[in-house]
């Protein structure tokens, strides 16, 4: 029936291979299940690869006073209580854990003078909580991931992009995907398929995100009938780099911050004495990010549009190992010694809170035999997240995930894909090659102006309407878009595919934006400037009915009373 | 605005021949930006492989100007603009296309390294100044730009023989690590062919990361190859015992 095409056949498929798709799929395998992993990139280049400041876990190596607790407190703080608190207390609870297991696969993170595991300080933490390796945390995970999974057997299928997810009636069975070298097509038969495929950046003109970010996983789920959640939620971290234009939008580590870093604007005002003056420059990243927008735009920003950040008060030697990515990027790419003086920064869209929504112990989606961790999956962060958070979200629910699909797939019986969806799925494929028309770079373009100017920190209702409208544009134009060329690593062609999951995000975030008429965390509306409570009360779902985005409401999971009870002194 | 010509490789597996593209310049410009504007404007199907463009990933690796460079690091105000900017694929692997090698090689000579194997009994504590050294080696972002230049692969083609200055110093990194209890210097002996490399440090000069490829990684597993197998007293007992020593 398939013989068309070559066909792999796994129990667990994981689409994605940063932490959240290594991680699952090393549980997978420990599960007993056969495990494929599909990813865009080659092995270990995936976002993860980025990470920099540390990963968030409440050892309490350098403050022993840390706890689960207070870890949870922080997260939900951080996220305005929109987050799934299971999903916080989970982590809390585990992360821990999950970086010990690092260790004893190998990673090799800063140590303390006793031995221990270093940890530092980051926005919004009371403790010193980041685990990390100087500013290169990141690549350290995903090394040591990548290193442990190929050892224990999984199959990993690089450069390979999934388009499609194929479903036995309402389960899911399988993904439809192209080789990025020659382009040849492929089918995968699974019995249940984790998605991993981190956040949605590359629809925005500035950003830290690379060319994989698209939101192919939010898509495909989407199509499958998955529900997006929280969509409104896309963070801007506050220190990309800003200037020169070519290397604007690359992040800036929190760790700077961290470690010490004071930020200024034009005229040596220290600003965030304005906006947080008990937190400071370590204050959550919603807040440091407006914060320098507000100064750029009421006219005190630096010559390229951003602000100062100043970490030259510490000892040169202490500055290049503790953050040596930084000294090298600031110095090659713009010429500015970091340890002599302030680097430019500015907001930069880093991350996505929302994402698919799922089932706080199991990452499992609603479409049965679909799962999703890290990035991709909604609920953990709430409104915002916290620097740090990342990397043991991904370790902590990767696990989960994984092992419950695992589960799922031994007991999935016999699943069969028809033959009509991967036929659908091959003609939405090759049909850019046979029509006449614009190419897919432009619209790109557009769609990242129309969401920078549009869809950024600060939000109205005539703006988002306005960001709707022109998605709707871009939508139709996308789907005449056409290729040249051939079939072999044609990026044109990659583009014209990530471009309707970039429209298809898009989408969700803006219609979410619209509908919530509050500001909460990372979601900021000029016209509706506080927080609502009621707003408070709800989450904002997507679903897609008969090719149509619907929004739906869904109210936020309440806390047992002991955990309230961490909370009595909040005002 | 001024402008740039730039000179890529264009073509695949059956051959390639050099285009020339105009590019407008701007200030702070990477040799990867003017690849994007090449791709984005005149010839959507030309393929480079990239993801961070930030130095982290290593994956936009190509010969610039005849040199071996991260595209996404290398200024263009730092080479001469009066004449055209060559850009090539890296040579020491069979190109796909344009500048898009196959490097799926490296990916199979790291699947035969032995993974981390803590020591039994270990109580998990570490100290800096022991991490210090196989932290260095844990810093390559995989760009293969080592083992592009090493001439063992580059000149003589002897992939199959050698592992290359890259997954040497992946070998270091684990080798030096405080707490590993495995050895794999028979296996830098024998199947990564360590012997090959006679220390020309090509592989040093072109890493991205300054790690010290040749001094810290590849010479001290050649002292420990010849410790564990040259060295008369153990050969001595080798033969007395009748088996290899090392694992």
């Amino acid at each position: 029936m398939t013989e068309k095409f070559e066909v792999h056949e796994h129990d667990v498929l994981v689409i994605g291979a940063g932490g959240a798709g290594l991680r699952a799929a090393i549980e997978a395998l420990n599960c007993g299940a056969t495990v494929g992993v599909v990813c865009k990139s080659l092995l270990g280049k995936a976002h993860t690869v980025m990470a920099e400041g540390g990963v968030a876990a409440s050892m309490g190596n350098v403050d022993p006073a840390d706890s689960w607790k207070t870890h949870f407190c922080d997260t939900m703080r951080g996220g305005k209580f929109l987050n799934n608190w299971r999903m916080a207390q989970l982590h809390a609870l585990e992360s821990p854990e999950r970086v010990r297991e690092l260790e004893q696969w190998g990673a090799l993170f800063d140590r303390t003078d006793a031995g221990e595991i270093m940890q530092r300080a980051f926005g919004g933490h009371t403790f010193k909580r980041l685990c990390h390796v100087g500013d290169r945390t990141g690549l350290e995970i995903i090394r040591t991931l990548q290193d442990r999974g190929v050892h224990l057997g999984f199959d990993v299928y690089m450069e390979c992009t999934v388009t499609r997810l194929l479903k036995d009636g309402d389960k899911i069975a399988g993904a439809f995907a192209y080789w990025r070298e020659q382009g040849r097509f492929v089918v995968f038969k699974a019995k249940a398929i984790v998605i991993a495929t981190g956040g949605i950046g590359k629809a925005w003109k500035v950003t830290s995100n690379s060319w994989e970010y698209t939101g192919d996983g939010l898509a495909v789920a989407c199509e499958a009938g998955a529900e997006l959640m929280d969509m409104e939620f896309v963070q801007f971290h506050p220190t990309g780099m800003v200037w020169p234009p070519g290397v604007q939008g690359i992040l800036v580590t929190e760790a700077v911050r961290g470690e010490g870093g004071i930020l200024r604007n034009r005229l040596g005002e220290r600003f965030m004495e304005k906006y947080d003056p008990k937190r400071m420059e370590l204050s959550t990243r919603d807040v440091v990010a407006r914060s320098i927008y507000t100064e750029v735009k009421e006219g005190r920003g630096t010559e390229h549009g951003g602000a100062y950040l100043d970490i030259s008060h510490k000892p040169a030697e202490y500055v290049k190992r503790k953050l040596p990515g930084m000294f090298h990027q600031f110095k090659e790419l713009a010429d500015v010694d970091i340890t002599k003086g302030p680097m430019e920064v500015g907001p930069t869209l880093h991350y996505t809170m929302g994402g698919i929504r799922v089932e706080a112990e199991t990452g499992a989606a609603t479409v049965p035999g679909l799962f999703a961790a890290g990035e991709a999956a909604a609920g953990m962060h709430g409104a915002n997240r916290l620097g740090g958070n990342s990397l043991s979200d991904l370790l902590v629910f990767g696990k989960r995930a994984g092992a419950a699909a695992a589960g799922h797939a031994k007991n999935a019986g016999a699943l069969k894909v028809e033959q009509a969806h991967i036929d659908d799925a091959e003609r939405e494929m090759l049909a850019p090659f046979e029509r006449t028309g614009e190419g897919p770079y432009e619209i790109h373009r557009e769609l990242q102006d129309t969401l920078q100017k549009l869809v950024g920190i600060f939000r109205n209702e005539d703006d988002l309407k306005e960001a709707l409208e022109k998605i709707a544009t871009l939508k139709t134009r996308a789907a005449k878009v056409h290729v040249d060329g051939s079939r072999l690593f044609n990026p044109g062609w990659h583009l014209a595919r990530d471009l309707q999951s970039m429209l298809t995000a898009a989408e969700a975030v803006t219609r979410c934006a619209l509908a919530r008429k509050e500001s909460r965390g990372a979601h900021s509306r000029i016209d509706f400037p506080n927080y609502d409570a009621e707003w408070g009360q709800k989450n904002n779902i997507i679903v897609k009915e008969n090719g149509e985005m619907k929004l739906r409401e869904r109210p936020v999971p309440q806390m047992p009373e002991d955990l309230k009870q961490l909370f009595a002194d909040d005002k | 605005m001024a402008e740039v010509v730039m000179a890529v490789n264009r073509g695949d597996a059956s051959g390639g021949k050099t285009v020339e593209y105009k590019v407008p310049l701007s200030p702070g410009m990477v040799v990867l930006d003017a690849l994007h504007y090449i791709q984005g404007h005149l010839s959507p199907d030309f393929a480079v492989r990239w993801n961070c463009k930030a130095g982290r990933c290593g994956s936009c690796s190509a010969e610039v100007n005849g040199k071996p460079r991260l595209t996404c690091k290398t200024r263009m105000d730092s080479l001469p603009q009066d004449k055209p900017i060559t850009v090539l694929p890296l040579k020491a692997f069979p190109v796909i296309k344009d500048l898009v090698t196959d490097v799926s090689w490296n990916y199979e000579v790291n699947r035969k390294i032995p993974a981390f194997s803590a020591r039994p009994g270990t109580n998990w504590k570490m100290y800096q100044k022991d991490v210090d050294r196989p932290q260095e080696f844990r810093k390559c972002i995989e760009c293969f730009l080592c083992q592009n230049v090493c001439h063992v692969l580059r000149d003589h083609g002897k992939h199959a023989e050698y592992g290359g200055p890259r997954y040497l110093v992946r070998v270091a990194g684990l080798e030096m690590h405080p707490l590993d209890g495995l050895s794999r210097i028979k296996g830098v002996r024998n199947q990564m062919g360590i012997g090959l490399c006679n220390i020309t440090k090509c592989c040093s000069e072109v890493c991205p990361e300054e790690i010290h490829i040749t001094d810290n990684a590849i010479i001290p597993l050649k002292e420990r190859v010849v410790d564990q197998f040259y060295d008369p007293l153990v050969w001595i007992a080798r033969k007395i015992k009748g088996s290899e020593s090392g694992s």
